[in-house]
């Protein structure tokens, strides 16, 4: 399956598919400065048109039911036909949808939110009690939404609505980032009672038309949506999982937008006039976690070691074929709060020998657990083993179960291939980080680093809180588990002529595969 | 043995096999690495939510219990719920296989009469130069892997000569037939040659057979002796080579599919067994195992019918 999710992206997929290289071609996307998406010149937005969007999918067996997007194609659909109260923007800060505004109460425990006027598709206004009956919806405890752990700290019981368009959601415990949840992968408004969604209704840019699983769902505009109406008439999402089926169908016209493609391909087709290809940067972030709480990563100077050794722009330049830039050894750059004060670490094989030495750790053989899980995975592990050789130690790579990867590497083994899609800094490190963090594959758990968390979180003062972000990726970058080597691309094409995909988008972000803005010249 | 003796017996052992398949299908299923839950949960494998995965889909009861529940339902005709979508597998599989069947339906209409009379065509020329370009070309084509002749083709007739559309993408099989074309030519490449060569010997061995020379003797010539008499018998391995090919086209031919986005059976597989969506997986087996027994079958019936004077020349 292809997760593009929260938690990041892939092909593919559900991954169903195989969908693995849904993701995974994320991670090669990419294709060199030659081609800017600035080069597409499709004039000015024009009413009208369908356009075919070609996506990794998920089989015959996908849902529509937005609380359950997992995949690529699942996520901009459930973004088509739904709204969340809030979205991610470009740089992954939090952005206003549904709701209007947002208030909290002194102690951060109480949110009062008021939403804009918009209606569902069958002409209902969106009310309050709509969006209390879909968190309600996401967080029960018989079922496994993606986005319940992200609203797990709401206290439905004692939230309520005021009125139509005014609602309080009342907190477990004070929680300053509260906004970073209403835009949580999958925690989109649903209407009051829907629990099927054979025909969905939403109160997002497109109507439902038809459906075919597996095969292509038809949307078309809805005249009525809050921000105005989109550019298209039509919006068909057609599906296969392989990459270059989705080329081959846009160079002879069948489709209009290609999702997710590699960079060979944009550099192959990048001058031939029949495709345009837009990348958008700081999509997915590539590393390696190591355990921090075993031999041998919970040696502090043999990551250090580690971090000094990794040539990162020789990864950049092989694995992501050039179309990514390297990385500082810390999650989101470009994204809000990113400490992009600390200095960019540079190879230093001189240091890292000595350090490997001081850790008595020269010749040592450490396993590194990788899986054809997202593409790149396995290059980037040879590549890396490669350089780690010239410092004295020896990588030696073991090839995983590509379907049940990220279940394998979250307790075991010591050294894994890793990667992320874009999240806001403050859920990767409340799922990641923290010590009771759900899905800790680097195994860092600190009291004072938690404790520090717990300070950001419960501040209402921003500057508070990005002095904490920052202190703690200083921590992270002197001494966590992760080394983050990158940040790669993702590449979409359309042909030429489709206008207003925007380049600013990390993948799932609010922008990123959003059809509302896309128009055919 | 007569014909309904011989029928019953093969259907008995028919249904034995689909049972039989079904549970090595769900044995091997339960041995992958990973359920349902672990590969739903994919790159956010918070334990808790695994854990309630597992439970909504009743993956937390034992195995034999699942495999027990799936077996009544079948027999009373539920093929049961998808694990991903949960919705009834039935629905989901019919347009797949509606998909797969005219895809295997149009190549066998084609595949038949071209290489069986191209099969008659190299015989009667036997060493000649027709038979031995028939033979070098069909062995050439035989040795190109399909996904290699999907590429090749969607290269030069779709995307460079635009000729041909290279996907079925968003395209409804029956009403733009010219989608079919290049599926069905790496369909037909390989059957087309295993049944031409089958031909070819069949009817050598025919018309230097003794029933064939006898009905020379009698004065019999030309095309009656080679279509009445020499056919029938030079067919029979013919029929059972085609039996396989058959089930060969109904198993999807999954690179084909994939390649030219054709969503059929073999993309349905592959989706369910990466999902581990046993449920899916399992009633995919029943129908491409019922599907196998019946074509073989009808396949050895006509076999048998074809070819029992063979026996009592012999």
């Amino acid at each position: 399956m292809v997760y593009p999710s929260v938690t990041a992206s892939r092909v593919s997929r559900r991954g169903l598919l195989g969908g693995a290289a849904a993701i995974s071609t994320a991670l090669l996307t990419g294709c060199g400065p030659g081609d800017d998406p600035a080069a597409i010149s499709a004039g000015q937005p024009r009413r009208g048109g369908r356009l075919r969007a070609a996506f990794a999918g998920g089989g015959v067996n996908e849902t529509l039911d937005p609380h359950q997007a997992n995949l690529f194609n699942e996520a901009s659909r459930a973004k088509a036909m739904f709204d969340k109260l809030a979205d991610y923007g470009p740089d992954v800060s939090i952005q206003p949808r549904l709701a209007e505004r947002w208030e909290p109460s002194s102690d951060l425990t109480r949110w009062r939110i008021t939403l804009r006027p918009a209606t569902f598709h069958d002409g209902k206004p969106v009310r309050a009690t709509d969006v209390l009956y879909s968190y309600t919806r996401i967080t029960d405890p018989k079922r496994a939404f993606r986005a319940k752990a992200s609203l797990e700290l709401l206290d439905l019981p004692n939230s309520h609505a005021v009125d139509d368009r005014t609602l309080e959601l009342a907190l477990k415990r004070p929680f300053a980032e509260f906004p970073n949840a209403l835009a949580a992968f999958g925690a989109y408004i649903v209407p009051e009672g829907a629990d099927s969604f054979e025909r969905p209704v939403g109160s997002g840019p497109f109507t439902f038309h038809s459906w075919q699983p597996g095969r292509s769902l038809l949307l078309k505009r809805y005249d009525g949506y809050w921000e105005g109406a989109a550019h298209l008439d039509e919006l068909e999402y057609l599906i296969s999982n392989e990459e270059s089926a989705r080329v081959n169908a846009l160079l002879a016209g069948q489709v209009d937008y290609a999702h997710d493609i590699t960079p060979t391909t944009a550099r192959t087709h990048a001058d031939s006039g029949r495709m345009a290809v837009t990348r958008m940067p700081n999509s997915t972030m590539q590393s390696f976690a190591m355990k921090v709480d075993r031999p041998p990563f919970d040696n502090r100077d043999l990551r250090e070691a580690m971090f000094l050794l990794t040539d990162r722009q020789q990864l950049v330049d092989t694995v992501l074929a050039g179309s990514g830039q390297v990385g500082n050894d810390l999650f989101g750059k470009g994204y809000q709060y990113y400490a992009d004060d600390i200095a960019q670490r540079t190879r230093d094989l001189d240091r890292a020998r000595f350090l490997i030495d001081k850790a008595g750790a020269k010749g040592l053989r450490i396993t590194l657990d990788t899986a054809a899980v997202a593409s790149g995975f396995v290059e980037a592990a040879s590549v890396f083993a490669e350089q780690a050789k010239q410092a004295g130690l020896v990588i030696e790579t073991a090839m995983g179960n590509k379907d049940t990867y990220w279940k394998d590497i979250l307790n075991s083994g010591v050294l894994a291939s890793y990667r992320s899609g874009a999240m806001p800094i403050e859920t990767h490190i409340a799922q990641r980080l923290l010590t009771n963090s759900t899905t800790n594959a680097t195994r860092w758990a600190r009291p004072e680093f938690d404790a520090r968390y717990a300070k950001a979180i419960s501040s209402a003062d921003e500057a508070t809180r990005r002095q904490a972000y920052g202190d703690m990726q200083r921590t992270l970058h002197a001494e966590g588990g992760f080394l983050i080597w990158g940040f790669a691309d993702f590449l979409v094409a359309t042909a030429p002529g489709v206008g207003g995909v925007s380049a600013n988008a990390p993948a799932n972000t609010l922008d990123w595969a959003r059809f509302d803005k896309v128009w055919l010249g | 043995m007569s014909l309904p003796r011989y029928a019953a017996g093969r259907l008995l052992l028919g249904l034995g096999q689909v049972a039989g398949i079904t549970t090595i299908v769900f044995v091997l299923t339960e041995a992958l690495p990973g359920d349902a839950a672990v590969v739903i949960a994919g790159d956010h494998p918070d334990p808790a939510r695994i854990a309630a995965i597992r439970a909504q889909l009743n993956l937390d009861r034992p195995a034999w219990q699942r495999y027990l529940d799936w077996l009544t339902d079948l027999i009373r005709g539920d093929l049961g719920v998808s694990l991903i979508s949960q919705r009834p597998i039935v629905d989901r599989l019919a347009d797949s296989a509606g998909t797969t069947l005219l895809l295997a339906a149009v190549t066998l209409l084609v595949l038949i009469p071209l290489a069986i009379a191209l099969g008659m065509l190299a015989a009667r020329r036997e060493g000649g130069r027709l038979d031995r370009a028939v033979s070098a070309v069909s062995v050439a084509l035989y040795a190109v892997p399909e996904f290699a002749l999907a590429i090749l083709l969607i290269a030069v007739f779709g995307v460079r000569l635009g000729w041909l559309p290279p996907t079925a993408f968003g395209v409804d099989l029956l009403t733009r037939p010219s989608v079919l074309v290049l599926p069905m030519l790496v369909l037909l490449a390989r059957p087309i040659c295993t049944i031409s060569r089958l031909t070819r010997a069949g009817m050598l061995d025919a018309l230097h057979g003794e029933y064939v020379r006898h009905a020379r003797r009698l004065g019999i010539a030309g095309s009656r002796l080679w279509l009445r008499h020499a056919l029938p018998g030079a067919l029979a391995p013919v029929v059972q080579q085609l039996a396989r090919t058959t089930d060969w086209l109904l198993g999807g031919v999954i690179v084909v599919e994939a390649v030219f986005v054709i969503p059929g059976l073999g993309t349905a597989l592959v989706d369910a067994v990466s999902t581990r969506d046993i449920p899916t997986v399992q009633a995919l087996c029943v129908l491409v195992a019922v599907t196998t027994v019946a074509v073989n079958l009808a396949a050895d019936l006509v076999a048998f019918r074809l070819a029992p004077r063979i026996e009592a020349v012999r």
